[in-house]
């Protein structure tokens, strides 16, 4: 079973396909028959506002939230039909970072690291120490981080940790659950920055659930934006501020964003004269 | 020709995309590394240890070829990277060949943050040491612990405003909620517990004494055994057992989450509001649980002896009235807020001690429950010789 499923995509190729997904919690609906496809090698800045129900897609994508309809299809593969142990190999293939970090806090950042490995390869002590110290460099943490509990880190150091025990297993699909909340301006720059050179290198798909603009002007290359529980839209990002609507109006050319797009834009433009 | 790991059947529960293949061609003058099929995180393992025996030899030089490898990640990555590392360290020339700009990459990204790996090991005592040492941490824990009780009672009585001027008043309505949640709500299971016990203590009197024909002296057996220790001391371990974990997680919690701090920052005395009302719903408590533990137990007593000896309950509260005195009762009594103090304190210095993970609150907790109910029967014996000692 397991041979078949070839994981090797080509970057036209949709990783994850979700179709008509319906969410609701007693009357309440939260999601109404969403679709959004999710190509391999992108990243794909996911917005909405407060409480439209973004963490609910994702939760209900990674099967946290029982969905009430709707398909989910990674790397091909019907998720909830697959086999156990499809289904199995596919979760391996996905990493998960969630908001605040989600780190086990009765163990070290190594630990940490190493409890997906432990789980699922049979590497010896050894080389699982040298892996986890891979990882931890590979984030950009220090290397006396690998010793040292959840308890003794910085937020923008927990966010680190909780990359690399998401990238433990070295998947292909990434999912970032708002990955600069809580950071200063420039741990946020430097987070998105290493987001953006993982998915080159390691050659990720990113599912950023995202409310920071920069984080949309300066790594995603497309943006999904959910409104009455449907994806509105889902371009790249002028093409999405372009679209007419009240809510995407008010979120893309408000203070904030205007402050947010022209200092990309001049980041842009000084790029460009700098090469030429 | 020096194999590796080839040809190993693929089970079907294997992870992967088949198996990591090296073969090794060995020249005088370069070891040549041909590898195939998958270096990845769910096979590098079985290279890894072909790899190690090669670091470990002596070798002229290194040259990896990694062409006909089809799955490459960051685990077959450290792996020549490793390679790369060990050739630097020994100055031999050491070259990756690989037509895939992806996997150079890949290896290149191990690449910037190139470091020695230093030894970062705490200072380990000796063997023998180690028991001296634990031993002289616990000595330092409990004098520790004995300055924060000091401290904790010391803070309470300061009251609930840190800054002078304001005098900080009690909380009522706190220590209302708190003698609802440990009192009222205990009520039930330590009736019952007292109950059973009761009985339990006159069925075995009983029995025994019949032997000598005294039956009756079973009423003073159990009167003075249930008022002078049993009451207070059942009382006192299940108060322990209920409240002074339930202390310990809530403050713990609130510990954790900086709530303690932002009290402490907005200018309220921490002990003050979250420790004093709990003590002092304690204190209040605590005696009025143990005299229903008292008449619980005693009317268990009353049941057995009229259902197995024949005392009748006017028999047995007469004999009572006459054998056991009203200073047995204020001798327990005496006790209880004393005991309402012990747990009280003890869960509130366990709470504070709280860090940041999940683990350390359950811990904590755990401690609080045993050390409180370990110094309430010590507390118990002192109480004892002192009034052996008066002769009371």
């Amino acid at each position: 079973m397991s041979a078949d499923l070839d994981l090797e995509t080509s970057t036209s190729d949709v990783i994850l396909r979700i179709r008509g997904i319906e969410v609701s919690f007693g009357t309440k609906h939260i999601l109404k028959g969403l679709d959004l496809d999710v190509y391999a090698g992108e990243i794909l800045g996911f917005v909405g506002g407060s409480g439209s129900g973004k963490s609910v897609l994702l939760r209900a994508v990674l099967g946290l939230v029982p969905k009430q309809a709707g398909t989910i299809h990674i790397f091909g593969q019907d998720y909830d039909r697959a086999s156990d142990k499809l289904r199995l190999r596919i979760d391996q293939k996905m990493g998960v970072l969630f908001q605040h970090g989600a780190l086990f806090s009765s163990l070290t950042v190594k630990e940490n690291i190493q409890v997906p490995m432990r789980e699922y390869l049979e590497l010896s002590p050894k080389l699982r120490n040298e892996l986890a110290e891979v990882k931890i460099e590979l984030v950009g943490l220090p290397a006396d981080a690998a010793d040292k509990y959840p308890s003794e880190l910085s937020g923008g150091m927990i966010k680190r940790a909780g990359l690399a025990r998401a990238l433990s297993l070295d998947p292909d699909l990434l999912f970032v659950d708002e990955p600069t909340s809580g950071l200063d301006p420039i741990g946020a720059a430097e987070f998105d920055e290493l987001i953006r050179s993982l998915s080159n290198t390691l050659g990720l798909t990113t599912y950023m659930v995202t409310h920071d603009l920069d984080s949309l002007y300066s790594v995603c290359d497309r943006v999904a934006v959910l409104r009455d529980g449907k994806v509105l839209v889902a371009a790249p990002l002028d093409e999405v501020v372009a679209v007419e609507d009240p809510w995407i109006a008010e979120y893309f050319r408000g203070k904030r964003s205007r402050a947010a797009g022209t200092a990309h834009k001049g980041q842009q433009k000084f790029a460009s004269q700098g090469a030429t | 020709m020096l194999e590796g790991s080839a040809g190993r059947p693929s089970e079907p529960e294997d992870i992967g995309f088949g198996d990591a293949v090296l073969t090794v061609e060995k020249t005088g003058k370069t070891w040549t590394l041909h590898g195939s099929g998958a270096w990845t995180m769910g096979n590098v393992h079985e290279i890894d240890e072909a790899l190690r025996e090669i670091e470990g030899s002596h070798f002229p030089a290194i040259r990896v070829v990694t062409n006909e490898v089809d799955h490459f990640d960051t685990g077959g990555a450290w792996l020549i990277e490793r390679l790369r590392r060990v050739c630097k360290a020994r100055n031999l020339p050491f070259e990756h060949v690989d037509g895939d700009r992806r996997h150079t990459e890949l290896v290149g990204v191990m690449r910037p943050h190139d470091r020695e790996s230093q030894e970062r090991r705490g200072i380990m005592p000796r063997l023998s040491a180690r028991p001296v040492e634990a031993l002289g941490r616990a000595m330092v824990g409990f004098f520790d612990d004995f300055l924060m009780g000091c401290h904790l009672i010391g803070a309470s009585l300061q009251g609930t405003q840190m800054k002078t001027g304001r005098r900080g008043g009690i909380r009522w309505t706190s220590i209302i909620h708190q003698l609802d949640q440990m009192g009222l709500r205990a009520v039930p299971v330590i009736a019952v517990m007292s109950f059973l016990i009761g009985a339990i203590i006159a069925q075995q009197g009983a029995f025994q004494l019949k032997a000598f024909g005294e039956e009756l002296l079973t009423v003073p057996l159990v009167g003075i055994l249930l008022l002078r220790e049993i009451g207070v001391l059942l009382t006192a371990v299940m108060v322990a057992g209920r409240t002074g974990s339930a202390i310990t997680a809530e403050i713990g919690t609130m510990k954790m989450r900086e709530e303690v701090d932002a009290l402490q920052v907005i200018g309220l005395n921490p002990v003050g509001v979250l420790i004093l009302p709990r003590l002092i719903a304690l204190i209040i408590a605590l005696p009025i649980l143990t005299l229903l533990a008292n008449v619980a137990g005693l009317a268990g007593a009353i049941v057995v002896s009229s259902l197995y000896i024949g005392i009748t309950p006017d028999q047995f509260l007469q004999a009572l009235q006459a054998n056991v005195g009203i200073q047995h009762l204020w001798v327990g009594l005496i006790k209880a807020p004393f005991m309402a103090i012990i747990i009280g304190l003890v869960a509130a210095i366990e709470g504070l001690k709280v860090g940041g993970s999940a683990e350390s609150l359950g811990r904590h907790t755990t401690s609080a429950v045993v050390r409180a109910i370990f110094v309430v029967i010590l507390v118990d014996g002192l109480f004892a010789i002192f009034y052996a000692s008066l002769g009371y």
